[in-house]
Parts: structure tokens; C-alpha cells; sequence
């Protein structure tokens, strides 16, 4: 099988210095892959690459064969949709609009948006079950309703690959399921590949079919959850002492942090 | 909303009507309705045509500059003349009349004043080939205030003459008397404006942050670059013709943000109407408060501006 998104051999940064190190990652079609580790470990400094917002210094990143730095931009955002940590406009929009805006790669200078796209944006709305913001204004959102909304802009893409900046960062553990649970439904239902920075560990072992541990800009560990989260790894990687058990209902790794000062 | 936005865009229009109207039969004398195109008042109208003609395209302009710049500048505040284009032409223009250059080249020494400071602007803001919102408003103030204090300097040296070629110039003024002139600038600013309407969608994007944009398929940087320069050129050319009209460009597009919303496909020819509007009203009032006297154009922008622009901040903070 060949991978969706191949990230081969790559080096990048900012100002000269390097922050990923040698990274190469396949992202194979349906996977759910969550990128893990410490701050500064270079997550998101990947994902920036991943969605040609940074150029690499070395190596290069193919999306389906094709070098996506060569790709056009807008050719490039009809496959492949990002969805940032949290949003500010200077300018309020109502959700509906921001969600028709997940159109504008589809349309051609001048284009109105049509009524297919406003049928994509509806269905996007319905997916994410926000449809009842329609008419809000971004601003008056809760961090988990902006984040839900967020997605459906990104599903209005119509996307083959995802990509997420910690989306359950800003959310309370009910708006974390939330979230993640519509993701695994869209990467089921809608086979839509997922690549996601995460934080919670535990999140990331519920959820996603591999994991990908960067320390320091390299990957320290990749592989499936029980492979990658063990004491082992994420003390060596984090600096801290954890102890890793299983957890009864998802027979997946739990990480459970152990305090120095008791 | 689309049923909205034909009454909104049909009573604009009719409103651009009434002022227009008015225009023609209000000032120093007044002419009645009927008596408009009676061969007398044949030189009154036509000079009050090109007024009305300077006022809309001044207005358009300036509405649309602001829009743009507050757009991509993600910055509420930003109005055409933020990144230094005014105080840089009226540098180039008074240092014109100090060394004696005719006044035919008066709009032309304007022009490249202000295409010179837009140049120092961006270039002082540039770093490692992309300029930052934040460093080009810094950048175009300390233009504006460097320009300004020189403006000052010469005009204390020099003393009366320049002082008074200087004054309708610095409060702006629409009292233009040749056809071509008006001509000329009416090319940029027109096609300016469509130019910025073909962008009206990459706006929308950019309103929700570069970054944001470019996951939409939007080329920011560049995008941003051909705007700074489009908006440059029709407020570099606005400002040859009339000077310097503040609060148009500011409180116009955030006026109509709070009657059709933000998005720019229907903002911005709603901004050039609304613009059109104010800047037609405005010059009947200059013309007509305190006849024969005529008040610079830009002090009555300013008095009507800023008492609305307070209201629209007070209220909820919204716009």
C-alpha cells in the first residue's frame, strides 16, 4: 500500500536553526495518527510543514506522490484541510459564513458560492452537530462550539487528509470526548485521514491507530499505542516518572502522572 | 439577507441620488430645481458637477482603501492613510512649492511623495522579505510623524506662502477645476476598486489570520502585497486632487460592516455607495454652513465622523 502522505527524511526550521531533525513519517489512508511530545519537541512546527505553511530546509513531504511545495496552493487545500488551535477575527462572521469559507479553495476568482456549496456547508454543519450555530457569531462561541465549527469549515474543504493543532487543548474532559469522538466518526463514516498534534496522552492512546513520539525534532518512537506509550518512552522523552496501566474498558495504555512531592 | 441586501443597495442608491441633487442646487447661490440647465447657470452646474464627481470618487475610494487595509492589517483602526501616503505627499508637495515649481505640477510632486513614503514604509517594515501587520503600521507612523514635523519645519521657515498653498491641502478640499485632472486620478481609483473586488474573497480568508488564509488556498503574502499597492495608488491619486479627508476611510466601511456584515463581496460596492453618500453630503455641508465662507471639507468630515465613530464604539464594541 502506498502511504497518503509521505514526510521523507525532513529538516526545517526557523532563523537558520533546526527544529525538525531528520523527521520521516507514512500516513497511510484511514489512519488516525497522533503526534506526541514535549514542548518545543517540534509538533507543530511539523504540522506547519505539513500544510506548506513552512517550506523545509531538507527532505520534502509527498501528498499522494506529489511534492506538495510544487503543488498549487489552492489545488493543495482541496485535498488536504487544517484545523488551528483556536481562531481570532478582527471582523465577527456568523458561523455559516465561516463554514461557506471552507469553500473558497473550490471556487474560482469572482465565483459566488453556488448552491452545491452551501448544500457541503450545510451537510458540514450537520456532521459536526452545529447546526443549531448557524447564525451565531464566532465571538459568542464557547471554546468547544468554535472548535466544532472550526472542524466544519475544514470538512467544507472536503478534505481527504486532516490535519489538527491540539483541537481538545481549550476544552473541558466532555468537550474533549466530544471532539474526539466526531473525529473517529469522520475518520470511519467519511474515511477521512487524520493526522492530529496532541497533549493528553491518554487521548491520544484512546483514539489513535498509531503514535508518533518526536523528542527534540526527531521521532523517538512510532508505532501503535501499546508500542509507543510505555514507562519507558515517556519517562526518558518527558522527564518525568508515570505509570503506565491498562484501561479496563479500552484495553488501552492509561498514563497516570506520578507526583515527586507527595 | 439577499432580499436585504437589494432594498439596502436600492435606498443607497437613492439616497447617492438626493445628494447629488442637492449638490447641484445648493451653495453660495442657490438654484431651483427647474432652472438647473438654463444656459446661465450652465457654468455653476458644471463647476458643481465636478465636484460632485470629485466628492463620489474621493468617497469610493477612501471607503474601499480603508476596508482593504483594515482587512489585511487586521487592525480595526487602519485607514488609507495609515501607512504614511498623506503626510509623505504633502512633504513632496510643499517642498514643490518652496523651490518654485509651477502648480500644474503641483498633483504630480503629491503623487510621488506619496509613492516614495509607501516605498520607505514597506521597506523599513520588510524583514527577511515579508512585512508584519505590526511593524508596517509602526513603520507608517513614524513615516507620518517624521514627515509631518518636516512639513512643519518648512512651512515656519518659508512662512506665509507656502503656508497658505498648504492649508486647503491639509484639510482637504474638492474644488477642482479641471476636467482632465479629475480624468486622470478617476483611472486608478476606478480601476483600483474593481481590481480590490476581485480579491473581495481572499479578504474574507485573510480576516481569520494569514495562516488561516493560506489553509484556504489563499497566498497571502502576495495577495497582500498587490493590495497595499492598489490602495496606495488610489489614495495617492485621491490625494492630488483633494488633499488630505480623514475619517472617510475610517468610519464608512465600519458603518456599513454593521449594516451588511463583514463579508467583502457585498462590503465593499456597499462602502463605495456609502462613501459616494457621505462624501457628496459632507461637501454641501462645507459649501453651504456658513456661505460664502466654505469650511475645509475634511474638519466636516471629521465633526460628523467622529461623534458617529464614538457611537459605533460604544456600542458593544462590535464593529
Amino acid at each position: 500500500m502506498k502511504p497518503l502522505l509521505r514526510i521523507d527524511n525532513l529538516s526545517a526550521g526557523y532563523y537558520g536553526e533546526d527544529i525538525i531533525k531528520s523527521v520521516s513519517l507514512d500516513v497511510y489512508e484511514s489512519d488516525f495518527i497522533g503526534i506526541i511530545g514535549p514542548n518545543g519537541s517540534g509538533k507543530t512546527t511539523l504540522l506547519r510543514l505539513c500544510s506548506k505553511i513552512l517550506r523545509p530546509r531538507k527532505g520534502g513531504i509527498y501528498f499522494e506522490n506529489k511534492d506538495i511545495f510544487v503543488m498549487d496552493l489552492k489545488e493543495f487545500c482541496r485535498k488536504v484541510a487544517f484545523v488551528a488551535q483556536d481562531i481570532l477575527t478582527s471582523f465577527s462572521f456568523s458561523v455559516s459564513e465561516l463554514v461557506l469559507m471552507g469553500r473558497i479553495p473550490h471556487l474560482k476568482r469572482l465565483q459566488f458560492e453556488t448552491k452545491n456549496d452551501i448544500r457541503i456547508a450545510e451537510k458540514a454543519l450537520e456532521l459536526t452537530g452545529s447546526q443549531g450555530l448557524k447564525d451565531k457569531m464566532i465571538d459568542e462561541l464557547s471554546a468547544g462550539e468554535r472548535q466544532r465549527a472550526l472542524i466544519a469549515r475544514a470538512l467544507a474543504q472536503e478534505p481527504v487528509l486532516l490535519l489538527l493543532d491540539e483541537p481538545t487543548s481549550h476544552l473541558d474532559i466532555g468537550h474533549q470526548i466530544q471532539v474526539m469522538d466526531l473525529l473517529k466518526r469522520l475518520n470511519r463514516g467519511s474515511n477521512l485521514t487524520i493526522v492530529m498534534v496532541l497533549h493528553d496522552l491518554n487521548l491520544a492512546s484512546a483514539y489513535c491507530n498509531r503514535i508518533c513520539l518526536l523528542d527534540n525534532g526527531s521521532v523517538f518512537k512510532e508505532g501503535k499505542p501499546e508500542e509507543v506509550l510505555t514507562y519507558k518512552n515517556i519517562e526518558s522523552v518527558y522527564k518525568t516518572i508515570v505509570l503506565v496501566n491498562n484501561n479496563p474498558v479500552t484495553k488501552k495504555p492509561n498514563v497516570a502522572l506520578v507526583p515527586k512531592e507527595l | 439577507m439577499v432580499k436585504d441586501l437589494k432594498k439596502i443597495i436600492f435606498s443607497l442608491f437613492l439616497l447617492l441620488c438626493t445628494a447629488i441633487i442637492f449638490g447641484l442646487i445648493k451653495g453660495s447661490v442657490s438654484i431651483p430645481l427647474n432652472q438647473l440647465f438654463i444656459k446661465d447657470n450652465q457654468l455653476i452646474v458644471n463647476m458643481r458637477l465636478l465636484r460632485i464627481l470629485a466628492a463620489i470618487l474621493t468617497g469610493s475610494g477612501l471607503a474601499v482603501g480603508g476596508i482593504v487595509l483594515q482587512a489585511i492589517l487586521r487592525n480595526p483602526l487602519a485607514e488609507p492613510y495609515l501607512l504614511g501616503t498623506s503626510s509623505g505627499a504633502g512633504l513632496a508637495a510643499i517642498i514643490a512649492v518652496i523651490i518654485g515649481v509651477s502648480r500644474v505640477y503641483m498633483p504630480l510632486a503629491a503623487f510621488l511623495g506619496a509613492l516614495a513614503s509607501i516605498i520607505l514604509v514597506y521597506s523599513l517594515a520588510c524583514e527577511r522579505k515579508k512585512a508584519a501587520d505590526k511593524s508596517l503600521i509602526l513603520a507608517g507612523v513614524i513615516v507620518s510623524i517624521a514627515s509631518s514635523s518636516l512639513i512643519v519645519f518648512l512651512v515656519s521657515l518659508f512662512g506665509d506662502q507656502a503656508m497658505h498653498e498648504m492649508n486647503w491641502w491639509l484639510w482637504g478640499s474638492l474644488q477642482v477645476y479641471d476636467w482632465k485632472l479629475i480624468l486622470l486620478v478617476s483611472i486608478p481609483v476606478v480601476l483600483g476598486i474593481c481590481a480590490i473586488y476581485i480579491f473581495a474573497q481572499d479578504l474574507n480568508a485573510i480576516q481569520l489570520g494569514e495562516e488561516e488564509a493560506m489553509h484556504l488556498g489563499v497566498n497571502t503574502q502576495s495577495v497582500k502585497n498587490i493590495l497595499i499597492i492598489i490602495t496606495t495608488l488610489i489614495t495617492a491619486g485621491l490625494i492630488c486632487i483633494c488633499g488630505i479627508i480623514g475619517f472617510v476611510g475610517l468610519v464608512v466601511p465600519h458603518m456599513m460592516r454593521l449594516v451588511v456584515g463583514p463579508n467583502h463581496k457585498i462590503l465593499i460596492p456597499v462602502a463605495c455607495l456609502a462613501g459616494a453618500i457621505f462624501m457628496v453630503a459632507c461637501d454641501v455641508f462645507s459649501r453651504t454652513m456658513f456661505s460664502p465662507v466654505e469650511i475645509p471639507i475634511g474638519v466636516i468630515t471629521a465633526i460628523i465622523g467622529a461623534p458617529v465613530f464614538i457611537i459605533l464604539l460604544k456600542r458593544g464594541q462590535k464593529v
